[in-house]
């Protein structure tokens, strides 16, 4: 490849952005294609139980499906509101 | 017992029939019995790009409806005395293909047949996932344009979850990257996703690199599958690829960009 080529291959060229484009989105695209179905229902039961509890929001909650060879891995996420805005809760 | 190739894409338009027709006509003239299905039902084309859509009395259709035997729908190629095909049906719709009778006609076919080629039609409804259903190999054709190379990886997501041997937990079907309609000198200008980029974000085996090549259109027209046009680049690189599917070395050709010297400008090289 010559000088001439590498300034018109540069990092925006067109098929560069094409590129990063497909990358992100393939990547996304597998991420969900290996959840298992029930993932989001599992997502708003678990929220709903929480929400008993806590005053989370809505979208306070993730849930991902994790998987290598060995075994499976449910990682759950919640981000708890800060103290100030915390409604006392019963303890359990 | 034949091996089953399906030549998908999810995306249409992108060189699926072509490269069933090449690539049967290849396997053929190496000697290998060949069976070439249609299963755009409803829109036949095989039979154009092979040059023997006079001679179609039965379709794959009939077969399944045991309407006709296989023997009776099959069309002997004119050139190559291995390569048979099976035409798609113009008149019923995709919902005429069950997986029962898909499997009965392959597993017919299977029995005398080294090869059976199932070209697939575009997108992922009934035509298209039966065609993949049964296959021990798959050639996901691609072109190098953002679309196209997400409808391969979605594919490949179908081939690894709905296939006969995805259901079976039997070996995984043997999936291949064809990538068609390449510029080497869009490539060079940076306008065109290069084999490299399209190969790092799906992660599959190359089988081969076919150039944008007006002898493709030249071969429609006239009917003849564009492998036996052994001159054009295109052709070569179908050879090429048949070769590197029946576990030869060839190395990669029409990679990269030529710039046609004076010599080649004045003779057509
Ligand atoms: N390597 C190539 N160079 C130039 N033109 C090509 C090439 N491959 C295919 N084409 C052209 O692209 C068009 C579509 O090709 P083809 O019918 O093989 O695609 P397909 O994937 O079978 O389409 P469909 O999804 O409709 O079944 C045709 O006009 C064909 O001549
Ligand atoms: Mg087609």
């Amino acid at each position: 490849m010559n000088l001439l080529d590498y300034f018109r291959k540069s990092r925006h060229s067109s098929a560069s952005i094409a590129k990063e484009r497909l990358q992100i989105l393939v990547a996304h695209e597998r991420a969900a294609r290996n959840k298992p179905d029930y993932l989001p229902k599992l997502q708003k039961e678990l929220l709903e139980v929480i929400r008993k509890y806590v005053q989370v929001d809505l979208d306070a909650i993730s849930v991902t499906m994790e998987q290598d060879d060995k075994r499976e891995v449910l990682e759950l996420n919640i981000v708890l509101p800060d103290d100030r805005e915390r409604k006392p809760v019963q303890q359990f | 017992m034949a091996r089953i190739i399906v030549v998908t894409s999810g995306k249409g338009g992108v060189g699926k029939t072509t490269t069933s027709a090449a690539i049967a006509m290849g396997l053929a003239k190496k000697g290998h019995r060949t069976a070439v299905i249609d299963f755009d039902v409803g829109l036949r084309n095989l039979d154009l790009i092979m040059g023997c859509e006079r001679r179609v009395v039965y379709d794959f259709v009939n077969v399944i409806n045991e309407e006709a035997s296989i023997n009776q729908a099959l069309i002997r190629d004119k050139r190559s005395e291995n390569l048979f095909i099976l035409p798609a049906s113009q008149t019923r719709d995709k919902d005429s293909l069950t997986k029962e009778g898909v499997g009965r006609v392959l597993g017919a076919l299977s029995e005398t047949f080294d090869y059976v080629v199932c070209d697939s039609p575009a997108g992922i409804e009934k035509g298209a996932t039966l065609a993949m259903y049964y296959a021990d190999d798959a050639i996901i054709v691609t072109n190098p344009e953002v679309s196209s190379v997400r409808d391969s990886d979605r594919m490949l997501g179908i081939l690894a979850s709905k296939s006969r041997r995805a259901e079976t937990a039997a070996e995984p079907i043997k999936e291949y990257l064809l990538l068609t309609r390449y510029s080497p000198e869009r490539v060079r200008l940076g306008e065109m996703l290069s084999v490299n980029d399209v190969q790092e974000i799906l992660s599959l085996h190359l089988l081969g690199v076919i150039p944008d090549s007006k002898a493709v259109l030249n071969a429609s027209n006239a009917g003849t599958p564009v492998i036996l046009d052994d001159k054009s680049d295109a052709g070569q690189a179908y050879a090429d690829v048949v070769a590197r599917y029946l576990g030869e070395e060839v190395p990669h050709r029409f990679i990269e960009f030529q710039k046609r010297t004076l010599f080649g400008r004045l003779f057509g090289g």
